[in-house]
């Protein structure tokens, strides 16, 4: 069992654990993911490990709510356990000293860019950060990110803070400044990958992008997360997470994701159906 | 009774849920004998003085002895008797090839149907577990010695077991949340009841194994950091867990499953309890089930029991060439399953949103004899046509998987990526470490892994014991 030692609300429907993982905070490196199950009839679903402290054996992990999983997992506070987390999944970030990094974090996305803002910052490349919300409430991580960048940008849908518009825009105009930028790295929703990777394909920048598909076991033994790469399938558990976003079909990643949409919206149907009568219990009615 | 005598009796079916029935529920398919069909059927063993059955089981049980124990009604000694030399006769009475192994050269086979060696094995290891009669071994004391055992299949429960009995401390590491490897990931619930592999786990926990599930080696910790943190020898038994995909166009579409993602979700998630439990699968309608082994099989009867219209296995040989064992291709026969053989899948199409809609495929036909011996399948010209299907599942192999071999350096590895062992001893090419099943084999069976687990924990006993590599 594995105790949430911390819990955090960073933004409406966005919540930060840190878990007991003494093992697995000993040994995660930047861009390396867990699967959690919450319980015995919980599903196996990963998350980027956002932070970890091995002294204190614990891992940070930043969820947000979009369906029965995470939002059971919301529920859930300081002192609580989870039934199973493994890890480190997946490859860490290649870091080097690169130059100059552009950090492109689109929503909960930017749980992932901080880990690996902060390993290149510590490598003494310079740090351009670009984190992007649909609205100012929905922006996680700022201060964070402030800290380990050189230089940051904000943009919101809505205009709420920082540009109005999406993230894409600023890294145009960065470009249209003649800023030489060495590498970037693109993680967020997968519309949000796929417009950055052609920004920078036309202009010719390597980009990385962390990718998010479904998994089940995440040693590579089902190929749930299967992705085509440069015209070949990879198994994103074990050869990624990270690719060159240029050579990613993310049409193909989009249409993968939405492979569950009717039961998600089953699971949580039946989730607020169950949740009625059991609020009714606790208040003694 | 002489010879004669005993070979007049007939072999005795076991009784077994009707297809009908079955074909909506995840119980398992046959009951197993009762006490008075055993002893009948155990009464059909003549005795041999030099028994070729013991020759031909890859743990070398001893056979007659057993089975006279169950003529005579003492059944728990008979699963004793088995223990001796097979720490999971529950599992193998159900998922070993028998018809190949022991039952194979069974003498009175000549002349008329083998001893059903299997179905006695699976009896006596039941009547123990479900009378209460399964006693802890005396563990000798402590040897100072430690092993690690990455992977809790067949093959990592057997080494367990053996060393563990040998008075070593043995920890098995487990990459998945449960223990069991392929036995409760990939062998369906109505075929190898979940149950049964937790009491056989359980057995080895009494014994003293520690097992640490979630621990995926190779990434938590390495083989060599295992080595320097205390741990004498390393065995290695990860299994088969990289599944082969055919590298046709179409493959990723939603509905597309590999065989072990679709078994995963429906056996070790329990998705056929969606939404009690959280893991979805898609059940489809039109369920394509490709290959001609064990596991096309147990995907195809997996998927029947989600109560689709139609489940079609695709497999490009001829039936006579299907790996699968006889009796389940029976068992799918009789729930329904449809085969297209001699027919390959040349592409699948999809719909606008990426969906699964069929799959185009080619007849084929048998030409030379290929190196495996088998007659080598030729695609037909113009033979093409398409199999409606929304869901697809790819049954056709599965390679060894890459996590420990690219963390191990000095490991041995075959061009196809499994760890090369002296066959005598399992021992690799790393001091320390030893390996067995399907990560050296490719896929293979239980039992093979069994054996290997066999083999290679009486090897560790030895360089435990002597130093000498």
């Amino acid at each position: 069992m594995f105790e949430i030692v911390e819990k955090r609300e960073l933004a409406h429907r966005v919540c930060l654990f840190r878990i007991r993982a003494p093992l697995i905070a000993r040994k995660r490196r930047a861009g390396q993911f867990i699967i959690l199950r919450i319980n015995e009839h919980g599903e196996r679903i990963p998350l980027t490990i956002a932070d970890s402290d091995s002294e204190e054996g614990t891992i940070t992990i930043i969820v947000q709510e979009v369906g029965k999983t995470t939002s059971v997992l919301c529920s859930l506070k300081a002192g609580d356990r989870l039934l199973d987390v493994v890890g480190p999944l997946g490859k860490p970030t290649h870091i080097e000293n690169y130059g100059t990094a552009v950090c492109v974090g689109g929503g909960i996305g930017c749980a992932v860019t901080y880990p690996i803002a902060k390993a290149l910052k510590e490598t003494g490349t310079h740090v351009i950060s670009i984190m992007g919300a649909r609205t100012k409430n929905l922006l996680i991580l700022e201060e964070e990110m402030r800290s380990v960048s050189d230089e940051l940008f904000i943009a919101t849908d809505d205009g709420s803070y920082g540009h109005h518009g999406f993230v894409t825009a600023v890294l145009e105009e960065l470009i249209g400044e003649g800023r030489k930028i060495d590498v970037v790295i693109a993680v967020g929703p997968v519309p949000m990958m796929k417009a950055v990777s052609s920004v920078t394909r036309t202009n010719g920048i390597y980009t990385m992008a962390s990718l998010n598909p479904i998994m089940v076991d995440g040693t590579g033994m089902c190929g749930a997360c299967r992705v085509t790469v440069d015209g070949q399938t990879k198994f994103v558990c074990v050869d990624g997470p990270e690719f060159d976003a240029h050579q990613v079909d993310f049409d193909e990643l989009i249409r993968r994701n939405r492979t569950y949409l009717k039961e998600e919206r089953i699971a949580m149907e039946e989730l607020t159906y169950h949740e009625g009568p059991r609020c009714y219990e606790k208040k003694g009615v | 009774m002489d010879p004669k005598e005993r070979m007049k009796i007939p072999r005795q079916p076991m009784p077994e849920q009707d297809p009908k029935e079955r074909v909506s529920n995840f119980y398992e398919v046959p009951h197993g004998y009762t006490p008075e069909l055993a002893m009948e059927e155990a009464k059909r063993c003549i005795q041999c003085k030099k028994p070729l059955c013991v020759a031909g089981c890859p743990v070398n049980i001893d056979i007659p002895w057993f089975i006279r124990l169950v003529a005579e009604g003492k059944f728990v000694e008979a699963a004793r008797k088995i223990k001796e030399t097979n720490g999971l006769p529950a599992v193998c009475g159900r998922v070993c090839p028998q018809e190949d192994q022991c039952e194979k050269v069974c003498v009175i086979a000549k002349k008329v149907e083998p001893v059903a060696i299997g179905r006695l094995e699976r009896f006596v290891a039941d009547y123990e577990r479900e009378h209460d009669e399964v006693t802890i071994p005396d563990i000798p004391p402590w040897t100072g010695k430690k092993v690690a055992i990455i992977g809790s299949g067949p093959a990592g429960l057997t080494v367990a077991g053996d060393l563990v009995k040998k008075g070593h401390r043995v920890t098995i590491f487990e990459a998945l949340h449960k223990p069991g490897g392929v036995l409760v990931y990939g062998i369906p619930e109505f075929r190898l009841p979940k149950k049964i592999v937790e009491a056989e786990v359980d057995y080895l926990r009494r014994m003293g194994v520690e097992i640490e599930c979630n621990a995926v080696i190779g990434k938590l910790e390495t083989v060599d950091e295992l080595l320097s943190n205390g741990y004498d020898a390393v065995f290695i038994g990860t299994g088969a867990g990289l599944p082969y995909f055919m590298n046709i166009p179409g493959e990723n579409l939603v509905g597309v499953y590999s065989a072990n993602e679709f078994l995963t979700r429906i056996n070790l998630m329990r998705a056929y309890l969606f939404p009690e439990y959280d893991t979805p699968v898609l059940k489809g309608k039109r369920v394509v089930v490709v290959g001609g082994g064990n596991t096309a099989m147990d995907a195809a009867r997996t998927a029947i029991r989600l109560c689709p219209e139609e489940v079609k296995i695709v497999y490009r040989r001829s039936r006579e060439e299907m790996p699968a064992r006889i009796e389940e291709i029976h068992h799918g026969e009789e729930e329904g399953i449809k085969f297209e053989l001699l027919t390959n899948p040349l592409r699948f199409i999809g719909d606008e949103e990426g969906r699964l809609r069929a799959a185009e495929c080619i007849r084929m036909e048998l030409g030379e004899p290929d190196e495996s011996g088998r007659r080598r399948p030729v695609p037909m010209k113009g033979s093409e046509f398409t199999i409606d299907c929304d869901v697809a599942i790819i049954a056709i192999g599965n390679g060894p998987n890459p996590l420990i071999p690219h963390t191990t350096p000095e490991l041995k590895l075959t061009k196809w990526g499994n760890i090369v062992v002296d066959q005598e001893t399992g021992r690799t090419s790393k001091k320390g470490v030893f390996a067995g099943g399907d990560i050296v084999r490719g896929g293979s069976t239980v039992i093979l892994a069994m054996g290997d687990g066999r083999t290679a924990a009486n090897s560790i006993h030895e360089y435990l014991t002597t130093g000498k590599w």
